[in-house]
């Protein structure tokens, strides 16, 4: 059973996912490390593929330890490694080991990553791997080869709101919906105007798909500089670098800001939860739940 | 012979003006008249999510993403108002065995149209 789904498809509640930190040796102590961190705060984490384009421990693998260890995972695919049979692999693979919440994306260009030289794949694209992850939950594998029982999904897409062009991000994100994806994972949006047209124009489209719109915990002014110089996609407006370099402490006034962020993106339509990026690590994650006014679950 | 014969009267043609890739199944009338395999990630379905401020691809810097100038054409070229409404299309797989074949006679034929199986599998929500 999914709590993402029942969540999303059956309450009102706000829901709050994560990324899980990627896996490079440490074993399964530093999954179920991670994992305890996590669980009191997440419904469900996104077990990440190849991040960034850079090698680590498998999606499916991790989102079955994640599992192992009681944490919902959201596991993600991405278009840039795996032709059109591994990708319909993977997702079986899932399904074999309960997994129901897949997240489709087109991902990173090999060249954002530590090994520029590999081929890219991109044998289909994000919205086509969504129809085919529909396709597979109907039953039937891209070839039309059937699958009994069908497995179960709850599929997931992301969507960068605040990259050009703008107007069609909505009708891309509604061609996701289209395709079979019921919540939208949103990319970090410096732009909060952006965010709100984007939400705004998605609830009137699509008013079903769920939108979860992400904020990013950095340690200051650097972190800020980071994610607009080396996140593929991602602008961080000269006025906000300067309102955080120019305060008197600026890890205070970044905290600052991305709870205003978080805040705002709550209150717009569609959005029905957050999505937190943790790139601290130094215990901030819990004072900013705390600050969002949340109790960690028991 | 004309099958043999027409790739290369269609990259002479296509080539200099949309630099054609051959990928036998042409959608440049559903994009605005800019090829979608001239994407790094040859994404069929719209832009990724690297796009630069700019309008400029994540992949290579100095380029227009062409998924940016596709829309701004669908939006500016006095072209068919079907083509327009084609835009916003699910677009399906690049059939790999088409490369290098003619589109204009995958077209004549409808080879061009044919898609696997599953593909076409509507659900019952949808
Ligand atoms: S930025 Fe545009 S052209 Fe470049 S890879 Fe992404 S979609 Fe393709």
């Amino acid at each position: 059973m999914s709590v993402l789904r029942e969540k999303l498809e059956n309450t009102n509640d706000v829901v709050f996912t994560a990324e899980f930190p990627s896996v490079d040796g440490g074993g399964m102590v530093s999954v179920e490390r991670n994992a305890a961190r996590l669980a009191p705060w997440f419904d469900a984490v996104n077990a990440t593929d190849n991040p960034a384009a850079h090698a680590h421990t498998s999606n499916t693998t991790t989102a079955i330890a994640m599992k192992m260890f009681g944490l919902e995972p959201i596991m993600q695919i991405v278009c840039r490694d795996k032709n059109r049979l591994a990708i319909q692999s993977d997702m079986m693979g899932a399904s074999l080991h309960g997994i129901t919440n897949l997240s489709l994306l087109t991902g990173d260009d090999v060249t954002a990553g530590d090994e520029p030289e590999a081929r890219r794949v991109f044998d289909i694209d994000s919205a086509q791997a969504i129809n085919i992850a529909r396709i597979m939950g109907e039953g039937k594998y891209l070839s039309g080869r059937s699958i009994t029982p069908a497995p179960d999904f709850y599929l997931g897409a992301v969507e960068n709101a605040a990259a050009p062009p703008f107007d069609y991000r909505i009708q891309r994100a509604l061609k996701k919906y289209r395709a079979g994806a019921r919540f939208l994972q949103l990319q970090i949006c410096y732009h909060p105007d952006r965010l709100e047209a984007f939400c705004k124009g998605v609830a009137e489209v699509a008013p079903d798909l769920k939108l979860i719109p992400t904020v990013v915990l950095v340690k200051g002014a650097k972190g800020l500089g980071f994610m607009n110089d080396k996140v593929p996609g991602i602008d961080v407006p000269a006025s906000t670098m300067a309102r955080v370099q120019s305060a008197s402490d600026p890890s205070v006034e970044v905290n600052k800001l991305t709870l205003e962020l978080a805040r705002h993106a709550l209150t717009l339509p569609g959005v029905r939860g957050l999505h937190i990026t943790d790139f601290r690590h130094d215990g901030s994650l819990d004072l900013f739940m705390n600050d969002l006014g949340l109790t960690p679950k028991s | 012979m004309l099958k043999k014969l027409l790739p290369f009267v269609e990259h002479a043609l296509k080539a200099p003006v949309w630099d054609c890739r051959m990928c036998g199944q042409c959608v440049l009338h559903s994009t605005g008249m800019t090829c979608p395999m001239t994407c790094p990630k040859t994404l069929r379905n719209g832009p990724c999510g690297g796009v630069r401020e700019n309008g400029n691809c994540e992949v290579i810097p100095e380029m227009q993403c062409i998924w940016v100038k596709a829309y701004d054409r669908t939006i500016s070229l006095p072209l068919p108002k079907v083509w327009k409404e084609h835009y916003n299309e699910l677009r399906p797989p690049v059939d790999m065995q088409l490369q290098g074949t003619s589109s204009w006679i995958n077209l004549v034929t409808k080879r061009d149209q044919q898609v696997p199986d599953g593909w076409s599998v509507q659900g019952s929500e949808h």
